[in-house]
Order: structure tokens, then C-alpha cells, then sequence
């Protein structure tokens, strides 16, 4: 499903979070919105998720405008830095959770969630923990099971909001691939948040980069890289050419041998 | 087996007093909870089983513990919605005042229990402000069980809202919006994702204002009319047989009221840890 907002305003008393933002996001497409924090990426991703209403303009999927749809009826799945498991059920009761809460009729039978759950389980690779509880897993088990579950409801866009921002370096850049190939199977419109320009630039097809409430640049990170728009773009993404770096009076011990450095160049890689 | 481990362990903290620190307080507890209580024990095994048989079975006894019992597990059901209600309110929404009725919550703990008495009699009467209002409906409030309870649940207020409060305030707004974004409604999240989380914290809330309510006297008095069978509390009935020196009589219906109120209590504190359980990663 392709999602396209159109004009959208949004403040908080007198910050102004997001300024006439126009964007569109091709169908399939893994998009990263990217920029420093107060840029209004993550109000922009909450708006199309129905979290928060726009002051202005309108969020329509497939062409059709969906402003006025509340979330439950925007069948989006959300993943959030935090997770936001429910820590009182079992990983098979947090993933089951969209599945139970849906109205008798189209609900599905006992046999048909378990069989569900177990195949989004094999998918995020945590087949054996269905038992356990959020307590007892690491971070990096807990975003998985989180994307699990908004998975669960077979959702017409995936939403995540700095998934990987409460990890740690090593456990981030596992899961940040995993997610990429994991995309490359499903094909779901998906839209993440990052302030990390590595992130997005490494997982995401298109980067749209975000200023104060603005768009800065759209395009793939080949683009983006290549040919700055901005000076803002620029910036963020460290483009520019420092010169050679140097070490002036540098000393490097290692098992009692000492490197003495007298204003060595180095070279970049 | 595992339990006894776990306490075991504990020697092994990295802050140094274990030993001296769970000495003081055994010893404390000793002093101020177990000696007294266990005075309370020896004072009635004075009386021999029939006598004591005798004396808390006998009809004006029973009358008084059942409405003690009753009244305070209805008031406490009541704190229960309402202080849950409460606490909702002064968490979740921003208005106007709404410092004033945070500290207004507290009252009931500050205001000697008599004082209050008296107010609501003074309301609840057939000439009262309220009571005026609803005598013409036939409800008698005052001097009735009614009325016991309405002074049971003044005085149980405060603990439902305090012990609820910093829990929902802690609960993240994201697990609601996550609840959302799968698709349950208001309702089923509130089922479902908020009450489970606070439940344990309201449990705490109900067991102390029950607690309390069984315990409470002086606001009571005032309000209840002290009819023998009709309203007559048990701690009342404890006075009315000390002041006739009948020590071992009242000592007997306290201890029934200890061990009611301990297997009540032990209860509550084992449906808690039930529903704590499962969301604590160590056990």
C-alpha cells in the first residue's frame, strides 16, 4: 500500500513540529525517515499511524484520504523504541493479542492463532520462547517479538519508530540487517525512524531527511550521498572533506612497547 | 527448597548488617506487633474453651462480627471502584484545582476519626443536610448498618487512590497505543493491558482499607447508634464488656476478629503474589 501525506501541519503549543510536509511513500518501498532529534520525524510517523491528528492537511492510503480514521481502523502495525510489550502474557499471548481483541465474527479459532503465532515466531527466529515472558528477554528478543506482533494483524504498513535505538551498538547492526532481509521477503510498506545516518542509509531504499519540521531531501542513499541537497544534508551526513587528519604528539602503548607518532599524517581509508 | 535458598542468598548481599539488621527488626516487630497480640492470646486462654465458646457464639457477638466483616468488605469493594476512579482522574487528566483535590484525598487520614463521626451524623440524620433529603425516599442512613459504612468508606478513601496512583502514573502511554494499533477498543484495553498491570497495586489498596475498616472506631460510633444487633460493631462490643470488666470476654471476640482478619489478609497477599508472579522474571 502506498501511503502520501499531503500538506501536513502539526504543533505543540508553540513548537512547531511539523511545517507544510508533502511526501509520498512508494508501495513496498523500506523508507528511513532520518534527522537530528526535535526534526519532527517521529511526529510525521505517528500521524500516519493515527497516534496524533494533524492541525493540517490530510494522510491518504491508496488514494483514499484516511485523516479521520482513528488507529484501530488504520491497519497499521506499530513498533516502538521501547517495545511496549505487555509484560503481564507470555510472548504467545502478547503476539496473539491483535487476533483475540478482534470483534467474534472475524476472529479466528484457538488451533488457527497458535498455528499464527508460531509461524511469525519461526519468522523473527524466537521460536522456543513462546513460553517466556518479556522480563526474562534481552532487548534485541523483545524488538523482535514487538515487530512479531504488529505482524500478527497482517497490517498494510509497518510503522517503527527508532526500533533499534534502545539497543546496543553490536545487538543494533545484527538487527538492522535482519530487518533488511527480512523486508526483502515480506515487501511491506514500511517507514522507520532513526537519527542515525548509518542506519538509514545502510537498511533503507529511500531516505527522506527532516529539518525542523521540514523535508530537506528525499532520494535513495546513493543520492542523498552523492549529491547533497542541502547544506543541512551535508552536515548530517558528515560529507565534507575534513583534509588529512594528524597526530601530533601521539603515544600508543601496548605490552610495554611505546609508539611514539611526531606529526604523523594519516591517511583515509 | 528454592525459597529456603533464595533466603540463604541473601547473606551473601554486598551491603554489610544483614545479621544485626533482621535482629532489629524481629526484635521490633516483637515488640510493638507479636507481644501484644500474643497478650491478647494468653489473656483469653485464661477463660478455658467452653467459656470462650461460649462467649463468641453467643447471638449479640455474631450479630456484631458479621456487620463488622460486611460492612468494612463492602465499604472496601467500594474505595475499590471509586478510589480506582480517582486515581484515574488525577492521573490522566490536566484541570483546574486538581492540586487541591489531590491533597483534599488525604483527609480522611489526617481528620481524628471522631471528628469525622460527628460530621456525618450530623449530615446523614433525619434533620441532616443529606439525611433531610433522604428520609422522604425511605433510606434511613444514620444509625443503620447504611451508615456504618458510609463512615467505613470515608475512612478507606486514601488507600486505594495512593497505592493506585504511582502505578498508573508509571504505566506507559505507549502500551495503550500499542493496544490500539492492534485493534482493541477502549474497553479491551483497559481489560486487558491497563487493569492487569495495576491490579496487584489495587489489591494492596482494597486489603489496606479493609483492613482498616475492620479495625475503626471512632468514626463509627457517632454513626452506627450502637443498636445490639442491629448496629453494634464489634470493637464496640470490646469497650462495652471491658468497661464491665469482663476482660476475658472482650479479649475472646478480639482474638476471633485477629484470626479473622489474618486468614483475610494472608488471602489477599496470596491472590497478590499470584498475580505479581507472572510478571516477575526470578521466580
Amino acid at each position: 500500500m502506498s501511503i502520501s501525506v499531503h500538506h501536513i501541519a502539526k504543533r505543540f503549543g508553540s513548537f512547531v513540529a511539523l511545517d507544510d510536509v508533502s511526501l509520498t511513500f512508494p508501495s513496498g518501498e523500506l523508507v528511513a525517515l532520518l534527522g537530528p532529534s526535535g526534526c519532527g520525524k517521529t511526529t510525521l510517523l505517528r500521524l500516519i499511524a493515527g497516534l496524533e491528528s494533524p492541525d493540517g492537511g490530510s494522510v491518504s492510503f491508496d488514494g483514499d484520504d484516511a485523516t479521520r480514521r482513528g488507529v484501530r481502523e488504520r491497519q497499521v502495525g506499530f513498533v516502538f523504541q521501547h517495545y511496549a510489550l505487555f509484560k503481564h502474557m507470555t510472548v504467545l499471548e502478547n503476539i496473539a493479542f491483535g487476533l483475540r481483541v478482534r470483534p467474534r465474527a472475524s476472529r479466528p479459532a484457538e488451533a488457527e492463532i497458535r498455528r499464527k503465532v508460531h509461524e511469525l515466531l519461526q519468522l523473527v527466529q524466537l521460536d522456543w520462547l513462546a513460553e517466556r515472558y518479556p522480563a526474562q528477554l534481552s532487548g534485541g528478543q523483545r524488538q523482535r517479538i514487538a515487530l512479531a506482533r504488529a505482524l500478527a494483524v497482517e497490517p498494510k504498513v509497518l510503522l517503527l519508530d527508532e526500533p533499534f535505538g534502545a539497543l546496543d551498538a553490536k545487538v543494533r547492526k545484527e538487527l538492522r540487517r535482519w530487518l533488511r532481509r527480512l523486508h526483502d521477503e515480506l515487501h511491506i510498506t514500511s517507514i522507520f525512524v532513526t537519527h542515525d545516518q548509518e542506519e538509514a542509509l545502510e537498511v533503507a531504499d529511500r531516505v527522506v531527511l527532516m529539518n525542523r519540521g521540514r523535508v530537506e531531501q528525499v532520494g535513495t542513499p546513493q543520492e542523498v550521498v552523492e549529491e547533497p541537497a542541502t547544506p543541512f544534508v551535508a552536515d548530517f551526513l558528515d560529507l565534507h572533506d575534513h583534509g588529512p587528519a594528524w597526530l601530533i604528539q601521539a603515544k600508543i602503548r601496548h605490552r610495554g612497547f611505546e609508539l611514539r607518532a611526531i606529526d604523523q599524517e594519516l591517511q583515509t581509508a | 527448597m528454592s525459597i529456603l535458598r533464595r533466603h540463604l542468598l541473601t547473606r551473601h548481599s554486598v551491603l554489610p548488617g544483614f545479621g544485626l539488621a533482621l535482629g532489629y527488626t524481629l526484635l521490633y516487630l516483637s515488640l510493638i506487633v507479636l507481644i501484644p497480640l500474643s497478650a491478647t492470646f494468653f489473656k483469653t486462654a485464661t477463660m478455658g474453651w467452653p467459656a470462650f465458646w461460649h462467649a463468641v457464639t453467643a447471638p449479640r457477638v455474631l450479630a456484631s462480627l458479621r456487620l463488622t466483616f460486611g460492612a468494612s468488605l463492602i465499604a472496601a469493594t467500594i474505595n475499590g471502584i471509586f478510589g480506582l476512579l480517582v486515581a484515574w482522574v488525577l492521573v490522566r487528566y490536566q484541570f483546574f484545582g486538581k492540586k487541591l483535590i489531590d491533597a483534599l484525598v488525604d483527609l480522611p487520614f489526617a481528620l481524628p476519626t471522631a471528628v469525622a463521626g460527628i460530621a456525618l451524623t450530623a449530615l446523614y440524620a433525619s434533620n441532616g443536610l443529606i439525611g433531610s433529603q433522604l428520609e422522604p425516599l425511605g433510606l434511613k442512613v444514620a444509625f443503620t448498618p447504611i451508615g456504618i459504612t458510609v463512615a467505613l468508606t470515608f475512612i478507606g478513601l486514601p488507600f486505594v487512590v495512593r497505592t493506585v496512583q504511582p502505578v498508573l502514573e508509571e504505566l506507559e502511554a505507549e502500551l495503550e497505543e500499542a493496544a490500539a494499533s492492534l485493534g482493541a477498543s477502549r474497553l479491551q484495553t483497559f481489560r486487558r493491558v491497563v487493569f492487569p498491570a495495576i491490579a496487584p497495586a489495587l489489591l494492596t489498596g482494597f486489603a489496606l482499607a479493609f483492613a482498616r475498616a475492620i479495625g475503626e472506631y471512632g468514626s463509627v460510633v457517632f454513626i452506627a447508634g450502637n443498636m445490639p444487633m442491629v448496629s453494634e460493631i464489634a470493637p464496640l462490643l470490646i469497650i462495652t464488656k471491658l468497661e464491665q470488666y469482663d476482660e476475658a470476654g472482650a479479649t475472646a471476640i478480639a482474638v476471633v476478629m485477629l484470626v479473622i482478619s489474618f486468614a483475610l489478609l494472608f488471602a489477599i497477599n496470596a491472590l497478590q503474589w499470584w498475580s505479581a508472579r507472572r510478571t516477575r522474571e526470578d521466580l
